[in-house]
């Protein structure tokens, strides 16, 4: 599904990623570790083509095609997802509005027609209901005033609601406490399935004890330096990093 | 292509309301002295205090200049050689009903979505249609009529109604008010009438939509609107002119009286020619609107919606006379390509616990030029007034501006007076999260700018509301910077 291959990235005249390999089958969930600055969030934003995120060399296959070729809004419609890490705040946009015209861009992009405004709201329903959403959270703008914890919830009822192909989640677990952690996990575990992967950026293993990874990454200094079973991401908050930066060096 | 590009074409998005009707008018040659007022005031067979009045206008108005205070550029005026009255030629002395209209203008009105018949689909909108400087139609007459409601052309007015043209014409903006509103007083050719009678509920928005067609012609029309006590009212203006390359002159005047109890509600969208990229051509939008909360307890609310013009300045204002009356005023205005914007409002608290609300939303865009320029005055007498001012600036692109002056002048100690103001960016945070939801660029931005003028476009009425998004759509796509 997803095939990058000595990708590097540069932001402003630094180079972040340098030489990336990562390869994510259908149906699997990857869990990227790292210490901080390490490129985390530089592959997600790079993956979604942020602007300001240049690709200097390398090369990333989604569903066997070029994905960097793409603009933003075309990877976002071929079903790659990216969730957050600090989602901003649009004041005066309805919450229910935005949604709405996301998910008509991607049935668009599929050929379908606009979605019916019944059934639209049955289904934004139904995903709140999961996420344990209060209906007021439709009417409200963008964002606007909810709390880390609303937003980072809000990031998963969008993905929910458009099911993406391949989901991003950077650092989806920061800054929630143990309910709404596991409030949060429960709706990513909903979207796991044989079609879908999802790629998970994270500092901590307590997110992996509610959303198990098929695999685990170490990404530091722009590299993938190892890659291992979800029992990595145990030894890693034993040991910390520096046992492998001072392997990799 | 690079973002920028991208961005100045989305933005280069073109009038849509620049064609030209072709019909016989009938025009005053160019030119102004006693004799055109005159002129003007013959051929509307005005009775003998107005023609006063106008001379009187007219002799303060030859004693003022210019004024030059606002932050905008202007090319200078030759007031000579406009043409101060232009009427679509017609075979009576005017039209009685639609159907001795001009099939053309009918056509015209039809083109910018102004259906003036009664069967069209804004059913439950009277229209009075100014077209140049001559009122054509007014639309729905006969329901109005059983409710009491007066709603005519100005000149039907002078006609029918002249005691309460006497009683009311200059009580709020005086002949020598100011420079524009002096000049109104002398040469003003036509506009809208509207009475609403004691304690009645009028039955339906009011509507005037304002054409000028004829090139070279300045076109000074005046709305007298009275609300008589416990009255309600909800009045919509709109206007739009073809592409010319010369700038043209509107300077127009509109009066509200609400008496004790009264509202009234008073919203424009206004879309005048707004001359091309490079600034050339464009209505010179030079308006003066105040309304008085005479009686107690009354209210005025101002909403306006400016996308157009090459130059706009007005300030719609409200003097809170009457005791616990209330002002508001909300607007949005856009300044994009090269268009230069001088608004905002002047609240007058005279009456005890007055209050005033005022929310601006400026969009700068291009290299327009957006200045708001608001006046919070609290006269002794005025005990416990209170206001709230919100105002705030959203800039897409580097060579714009956005500039705010507030003015407040506060005389009694007991008043409250709050105000807010933010300046920003559509940002790229917010534009990527979008993009990233798969939304197209040019949708983004305008769900992003309908988001920050949110609060004012609630102000108007449901039909109109969704006008002025589109508006804004049009007129503005993709600027980002």
């Amino acid at each position: 599904m997803l095939e990058i291959k000595d990708l590097r990235t540069k932001v402003g005249d630094r180079e972040v990623l340098r030489g990336l390999n990562l390869a994510v089958r259908p149906g699997e969930v990857h869990a990227i570790m790292g210490p901080n600055g390490s490129g985390k969030s530089t592959l997600a934003y790079t993956l979604a083509g942020r602007p300001g995120y240049e690709v200097s060399g390398g090369s990333v296959a989604y569903r066997g095609k070029d994905l960097l070729g793409l603009a933003p809004e075309e990877r976002a419609q071929a079903g790659v997802f990216l969730g957050f890490q600090y989602p901003v705040e649009i004041p005066g946009v309805n919450n229910v509005y935005l949604l709405k015209a996301a998910l008509n861009a991607a049935r668009k992009h599929r050929g379908l027609p606009e979605v019916d405004a019944f059934e639209f709201l049955t289904l934004v329903r139904d995903k709140m209901k999961l996420m344990q959403m209060d209906e007021s959270f439709l009417s409200r703008g963008v964002n606007e005033g909810f709390s880390g914890g609303e937003k980072k919830r809000n990031e998963i009822l969008q993905m929910l609601v458009l099911e993406p192909t391949l989901a991003l989640l950077d650092e989806t677990d920061s800054g929630l406490d143990i309910d709404a952690l596991k409030i949060v996990a429960h709706g990513v575990n909903t979207l796991r399935s044989a079609e879908r992967a999802i790629v998970l950026v994270t500092h901590y293993q307590r997110l992996l004890d509610y959303i198990k990874p098929d695999h685990v990454h170490v990404l530091a200094r722009g590299q993938i330096i190892k890659s291992g079973a979800p029992e990595l991401a145990l030894e890693l908050e034993e040991r910390g990093y520096d046992w492998l930066l001072g392997e990799a060096a | 292509m690079s973002e920028n590009a991208q961005l100045q074409e989305l933005v280069g998005r073109g009038y849509q309301h620049g064609f030209v009707t072709d019909i016989e008018s009938e025009s005053l040659p160019p030119g102004l002295d006693e004799d055109t007022v005159r002129k003007i005031s013959a051929i509307k067979r005005e009775p003998q205090f107005l023609t006063e009045w106008r001379l009187k206008a007219f002799r303060h108005w030859l004693t003022m200049s210019e004024p030059h205070w606002a932050q905008v550029k202007v090319q200078p005026i030759d007031y000579q050689a406009l043409s101060y009255y232009s009427a679509p030629k017609a075979k009576t002395d005017g039209p009685k009903s639609l159907d001795e209209v001009d099939p053309k203008l009918l056509a015209t009105y039809e083109k910018l979505g102004v259906p003036l018949h009664e069967r069209a689909r804004l059913a439950g909108v009277a229209v009075d249609a100014v077209f140049d400087s001559v009122s054509v139609a007014t639309t729905f007459k006969d329901r109005l009529e059983k409710a009491g409601v007066i709603f005519c052309s100005f000149s039907e007015a002078t006609q029918k109604h002249p005691a309460l043209i006497e009683q009311y014409l200059g009580s709020v903006v005086p002949h020598t008010d100011n420079y524009y509103a002096c000049l109104n007083s002398a040469v003003f050719s036509d506009g809208s009438f509207v009475y609403i009678p004691k304690g009645v509920r009028c039955p339906m928005e009011l509507s005037t939509y304002f054409r000028i067609n004829a090139a070279k012609t300045g076109q000074f029309e005046r709305t007298l609107i009275i609300a008589d006590e416990g009255s309600h009212v909800s009045y919509l203006e709109g206007c739009t002119a073809p592409m010319r390359d010369e700038n043209q002159l509107h300077a127009a005047v509109v009066e509200l009286i609400a008496l004790d109890h009264a509202e009234i509600k008073y919203s424009t969208v206004q879309n005048w020619y707004p001359g091309d990229e490079n600034g050339v051509g464009g209505i010179y939008n030079f308006v003066t609107k105040r309304g008085e909360c005479r009686g107690r307890h009354s209210k005025i609310s101002w909403t306006q919606v400016e996308t157009g013009s090459a130059i706009t300045w007005k300030y719609p204002s409200c003097v809170l006379r009457g005791d616990n009356s209330v002002g508001e005023f909300y607007s949005v205005a856009l300044a994009n390509h090269r268009q230069q914007a001088d608004t905002g409002t002047k609240m007058i608290h005279i009456g005890a616990n007055t209050r005033s609300t005022i929310v601006s939303k400026g969009i700068s865009a291009g290299r327009g030029q957006n200045a708001y320029r608001g006046l919070v005055k609290v006269l002794p007498s005025a005990h416990g007034a209170r206001n709230f001012t919100q105002c705030d600036s959203l800039l897409m692109g580097g060579e714009c501006g956005a500039h705010t002056f507030p003015y407040v002048e506060v005389k009694n100690p007991t008043a409250t007076i709050e105000h807010e103001a933010s300046t920003s960016r559509i940002s790229e945070d917010q534009l990527f999260y979008c993009l990233q939801r798969g939304i197209a660029e040019e949708d983004a931005v305008n769900m992003i700018v309908n988001g920050f003028c949110k609060s004012v476009f609630k102000e108007l009425p449901m039909e109109f509301a969704v006008e002025a998004q589109n508006l804004l759509a049009v007129s503005l796509e993709g600027a980002v910077g």
